[in-house]
């Protein structure tokens, strides 16, 4: 039934996401592919308790790279994106 | 219980700040707030995720944090804007070996029943190929590799012998969790296929990549939220899986092709061209001050940037020239073809740098019906999506592509280093037409030439 349950919010996101992104005019879209880059990077959530649980120093290593490599693309992601929307203006 | 609950509904907050992020995204107006918003709801997802009672140690993850997030914040403040298609395609793949190594992490914490095996194994399989795929792109879009399409005898069987393999090993994977010979073969040959899929794209196709990628990030963190069994991952994931599903649509229809023929025509390259017309005639170069006086006496401009002028960093002088057309009375705007430049909406990012007003920035299907109004349009540094092959010749390669109709302004000045073809190798007849001048040289220096007669 959890695999039902999963299956089902992964439908409605997919389809919210294009709900979403088609909306999206041309102008923006090199900042919209950089912020979901930087939401991409939601997997540093599981990367968290991979580094910090303990359970094996390999599974600590992994997840050690993995939260550094996803707080990349986070930090990265939001910051550069904020920086180019920055720079749209009307004149 | 009372933990795990809170964790779970700061998740849905976090997941409708993501929702309402992207909405605001929409419009430019908007959009900086939006960018604001989906950051609070990472945050709120990463500090809360923090409470899990399974983190015993704060250590390594504050390592990780900091070493992170140092990187990032150095990167995302000294990249160039015309860098950003392949710092895009950086942060892509550092996405996807994240998801890559949540996912191999997940074979030790707990006894992975079957469906979470397949969930592990997919989010190493999308999570190598969106890695090692988005350096292969980094590489060419930052030219530290050959941008044209690598190709070789073989490649095709090549590629469907390593994919049996990854699904041969995929299974025995699942069916043996304990046997790590499988995991390694999964991690590795996932890794050469992320390669083999990317190095036969040529560079005027990376748009349409660069947006598969983004779309693999978001399904591999997608998976690996599967594996894991955290929600938060898999809408997430959904959401940037979808919206890369669909750039990367909008990037394939702006060039007439299915996505398939993006992917692999790197391997029928030599078909193309047949029973295709010589284009014949002679291109007449115009000085910068004979351009002058026509756009002197121009009373609307319209410019058609591409990936020229991100090379020659062109966009400061075009806004230059833009305001001495303005003051001159003229009326100025911008066609931006959708795939000008390497990655989605890369020429609206560089003029917004040189603060161009985004409503001056018109799409092809704005421009097209209104373009005999045109006194002059000047292509700077664009080819194939300015070529009228596209329109008049059956038999082109580029034949029926959407394209700016530039040729029929009045006048035309094409901005260009020399007659070479474009990155799809396709003659231009623009070059030959009546009413068009070809300005040979760097755009930028050419640009400063005819600022310099304004003055």
């Amino acid at each position: 039934m959890e695999i039902v349950f999963l299956a089902f919010i992964l439908m409605l996101s997919i389809f919210l996401g294009f709900e979403l992104i088609n909306k999206v005019p041309a102008t923006l879209h090199t900042p919209l592919m950089s912020g979901s880059n930087a939401i991409s990077g939601i997997t540093l959530v599981g990367a968290l308790t991979s580094a910090g649980a303990e359970h094996t120093v390999l599974a600590t290593v992994l997840g050690t790279i993995a939260v550094a490599m996803a707080t990349i693309n986070v930090i990265g992601g939001y910051m550069v994106t904020d920086r180019m929307l920055a720079m749209f203006k009307k004149g | 219980m009372g933990i795990e609950l809170l964790v779970n509904l700061s998740y849905v907050a976090a997941a409708v700040l993501f929702i309402f992020g992207l909405k605001m995204l929409g419009s430019p107006a908007t959009a900086r707030k939006g960018n604001l918003v989906s950051a609070v709801g990472m945050f709120i997802a990463v500090v809360i995720t923090l409470l899990d009672q399974s983190i015993i140690d704060y250590k390594w993850i504050a390592v990780g944090i900091v070493a992170g997030g140092v990187v990032g914040a150095v990167i995302a403040r000294s990249v160039a804007m015309t860098s950003m298609p392949e710092m895009v395609a950086m942060f892509n793949g550092f996405g996807g070996i994240a998801s890559l190594l949540v996912g191999w992490a997940a074979l030790y914490g707990f006894e992975a029943n079957a469906f979470e095996m397949i969930t592990i194994a997919l989010s190493i399989l999308i999570g190598g190929v969106t890695f090692t795929g988005s350096m292969i792109a980094y590489g060419k879009l930052s030219e530290k590799m050959p941008g044209r399409p690598l190709v070789f005898a073989g490649q095709r069987v090549f590629n469907i012998l390593l994919i049996l393999a990854i699904i041969a090993s995929t299974v025995m994977f699942v069916l043996n969790p304990e046997q790590h010979l499988y995991l390694y073969l999964v991690v590795g040959l996932s890794a050469l296929l992320g390669i083999m899929l990317v190095i036969p794209i040529g560079g005027a196709d990376m748009p349409v990549v660069i947006s598969l990628l983004n779309s693999y990030s978001g399904l591999a963190a997608c998976a690996a939220g599967f594996a894991i069994n955290n929600i938060i991952l898999i809408v997430a994931g959904a959401l940037v899986g979808a919206s890369g599903i669909i750039l990367t649509q909008i990037m394939c229809k702006a060039m007439n092709r299915s996505l398939s023929n993006v992917l692999f025509s790197g391997f029928t390259k030599v078909a193309a061209g047949g029973g295709m017309a010589k284009i014949e005639g002679e291109a007449k170069a115009m000085s910068a001050e004979d351009a002058y006086y026509v756009l002197e006496a121009a009373s609307s401009v319209v410019i058609v940037p591409g990936y020229g002028m991100a090379v020659a960093q062109a966009q400061h002088v075009v806004k230059e020239l833009q305001e001495i057309l303005e003051k001159n009375g003229a009326e100025v705007v911008y066609a931006i073809h959708p795939v000008a430049g390497r990655m989605p909406g890369h020429m609206n990012v560089l003029l917004a740098e040189a603060d161009v007003s985004y409503d001056l920035l018109l799409e092809m299907d704005a421009v097209n019906p209104r373009m005999d109004t045109f006194d002059v349009a000047i292509v700077i540094g664009a080819n194939d999506v300015v070529n009228p092959a596209a329109r008049e010749m059956e038999g082109s390669p580029i034949y029926g592509m959407p394209v700016i109709n530039v040729d029929m302004a009045r006048n035309v000045f094409v901005m260009k280093r020399s007659m070479a073809s474009g990155f799809a190798g396709i003659d231009n007849p623009l070059f030959f037409k009546e009413n068009t001048r070809m300005l040979f040289g760097d755009a930028k220096e050419m640009l400063g030439n005819i600022i310099k007669a304004f003055a």
